[in-house]
């Protein structure tokens, strides 16, 4: 009898995904067994299980072995993304419940899918080869389209979740095309084989056109112009819970791979893609910026503000080192906090059906909720970068290292178009304070959700008055990637 | 005249960008989800005909990975097409305009 070498590989290097994977698994498994069970307590196992996730991810960020198994690495750059990722999912978790019961749609299924979306964001997140990160970046996107079409009945959000998974999957397909012609150039899946292999060749036209491929996809995914037109409809028709969702967990994974893949793969051709993604930022900062300011719908001039987001990121990933990827890592973690809260605030006021997602809807909130309204100035300024709220951290080291690689000219676009992006914020903020309500709102105010906007205030104040020791475990987290 | 990697790669674009085309201009989201299904199959050839041509498993083991996702994304596509269609009565893209702005 043959003895079988059996290797057991080095299993600490994914230790959160496991854990996200047998929560996600064990949720789905007690709802079906358990079929009258309170679905709020599927909400508190998944959030128990990605805040043990979350922790266990600090801690390896902290220890800063990089352990690797094939295909996956646990560098602390993937550490700071899964904190991202866990953060976000926990206040998903939070704000979810009661909005679901109401609109009569809490199924125990949704909490197991976005935990299989976490899960592949974190897959993406740390992935070293192309295989990894694409099989990530679909673990994540199909659950995400069964996700934005969760309210069947509703032909708003069935239209949502059609043009979702159309150009998801047609940028996917563009995605691929693109893997294939870097491992036809290079014969290697592997990130950074790739770029010995490319390394000293120079840039020839098909690793241009891998690049540009490569490139397109990533910029479908965090809605940059001109391929964020799929993201207002569905930010609009998908539940307002998804849409908090989508709005930071994807966008975070997207830029988590894209970074990986263009530092570490492309780093020869550094110059290459930079002129691409300068050319991205510009025409995303703009249209986003303009586009929300006519916008009436909340839902739908929170997705240009957020196609506006990723045009300042990409401002950090044309300046790189580690300045430009360690503010990206943390803005994107102020991200997670403003922007959820924010969708919190939304999902507070909205009636069944959709009532309550108009910005109009907002007026005299300051009166009949004094609370409510003070938690929505406090993200309506972090969002626009007012200081002192986190926000303002996050834009300012930003700005700060485009200034310091000279692009100081990006900067100044980036701050100009900021001061625009102040206008549809403050407007929101007008409406509450300044004129008197139509209708009366009614508030649908639960301990979790409470909870969750008190910690998302308290984390704005805190990150926005101490950013440096934010930004020095940013800094500390990018150093295994440079 | 012999088959050359060439050949390979060559059809494994032209089926790419006929699925590309077909997406862009077909308005039957039926039809646009076939050629998506198109695209993909042109990056399989692409992957084999590498994989072939490098001698290297790598290329063949992702085709296996992309018809998995590619069967995952047909079940999940199909059933948000068909409860879409059930609100609806219909499959024309260009119906699908409750959001503007």
């Amino acid at each position: 009898m043959t003895e079988i070498a059996l290797q057991i590989p080095n299993l600490k290097a994914i230790w959160p995904e496991m854990i996200v994977l047998v929560t996600g698994l064990t949720v789905l498994t007690i709802d079906f067994s358990l079929p009258r069970l309170n679905k709020g307590f599927l909400a508190f196992l998944g959030a128990l299980g990605l805040a043990v996730a979350g922790i266990v991810s600090y801690q390896t960020l902290l220890l800063d072995v990089p352990t690797e198994i094939v295909g996956l690495t646990a560098d602390p750059y993937a550490q700071f993304f899964k904190i991202i990722f866990s953060v976000a999912g926990v206040m998903i978790m939070g704000i979810s419940v009661r909005f679901l019961e109401r609109e009569q749609y809490h199924y125990g299924e949704y909490y197991a899918l976005v935990l299989f979306a976490i899960l592949g964001q974190m897959i993406m997140a740390s992935g070293t080869s192309l295989l990894v990160i694409y099989v990530g970046l679909e673990l994540m996107a199909i659950a995400l389209y069964i996700l934005a079409g969760l309210f069947k009945r509703t032909p708003r959000s069935n239209e949502a979740s059609v043009k979702y998974f159309l150009l998801g999957s047609f940028s996917s397909g563009l995605f691929l095309y693109g893997i294939a012609m870097t491992y036809g150039l290079t014969g290697s899946l592997d990130l950074s084989t790739i770029a010995g292999a490319i390394d000293g060749r120079g840039a020839s036209g098909l690793l241009l056109l891998a690049l540009i491929m490569m490139a397109t996809g990533f910029a479908f995914k965090v809605a940059a112009a001109p391929f964020h037109f799929w993201s207002p409809d569905v930010y609009e028709g998908a539940p307002t819970s998804v849409t908090a969702f989508m709005s930071v967990g994807p966008k975070a994974a997207a830029f988590a791979a894209l970074i990986r893949v263009f530092t570490v793969a492309f780093g020869p051709v550094r110059i290459e893609w930079t002129t691409l993604f300068i050319v991205l930022s510009i025409a995303t900062m703009v249209t986003g910026n303009f586009i929300a300011l006519r916008q009436t719908n909340i839902k739908r001039m929170l997705a240009y503000s957020s196609i506006g987001h990723a045009g300042y990121l990409m401002i950090g990933l044309v300046v790189g080192g580690e300045i430009g990827t360690a503010s990206v890592l943390l803005y994107l973690l102020i991200y997670a906090f403003m922007n959820i809260g924010a969708f919190g605030v939304v999902i507070l006021l909205n009636r069944v059906g959709g009532v309550g997602d108009q910005i109009d809807d907002f007026a005299g909130l300051a009166k009949t909720s004094q609370a409510s309204a003070f938690v929505m100035l406090v993200f309506m300024f972090s969002l626009a970068g007012i200081p002192p709220t986190a926000g303002f951290a996050g834009k300012f080291y930003i700005f700060m290292g485009a200034v310091q690689a000279g692009y100081a000219w990006l900067a100044v676009i980036g701050v100009l178009n900021s001061a625009v992006s102040a206008y549809y914020y403050l407007r929101v903020i007008v409406k509450m304070y300044m004129t008197d309500a139509t209708t009366e709102p009614t508030l649908n105010v639960s301990t979790a959700m409470s909870a969750i906007l008190f910690v998302a205030v308290v984390a704005v104040f805190v990150i926005g008055i101490f950013p440096e020791f934010f930004l020095s475990l940013a800094k500390s987290s990018v150093a295994s990637l440079l | 005249m012999s088959v050359t990697l060439e050949h390979y790669i060559l059809l494994g674009t032209l089926l790419f960008l006929i699925g590309v085309t077909g997406f862009l201009i077909r308005k039957n989201i039926f039809l646009m989800f076939m050629s998506v299904e198109l695209m993909m199959n042109g990056v399989n050839i692409c992957f084999v005909a590498f994989a072939r041509y490098f001698g290297d498993m790598a290329g063949q083991a992702f085709v296996l990975f992309v018809m998995t996702v590619a069967a995952a994304e047909a079940a999940v596509g199909l059933a948000i097409i068909l409860t879409l269609y059930r609100n609806r009565d219909t499959l024309n893209a260009d119906e699908f305009n409750l959001m503007k702005g």
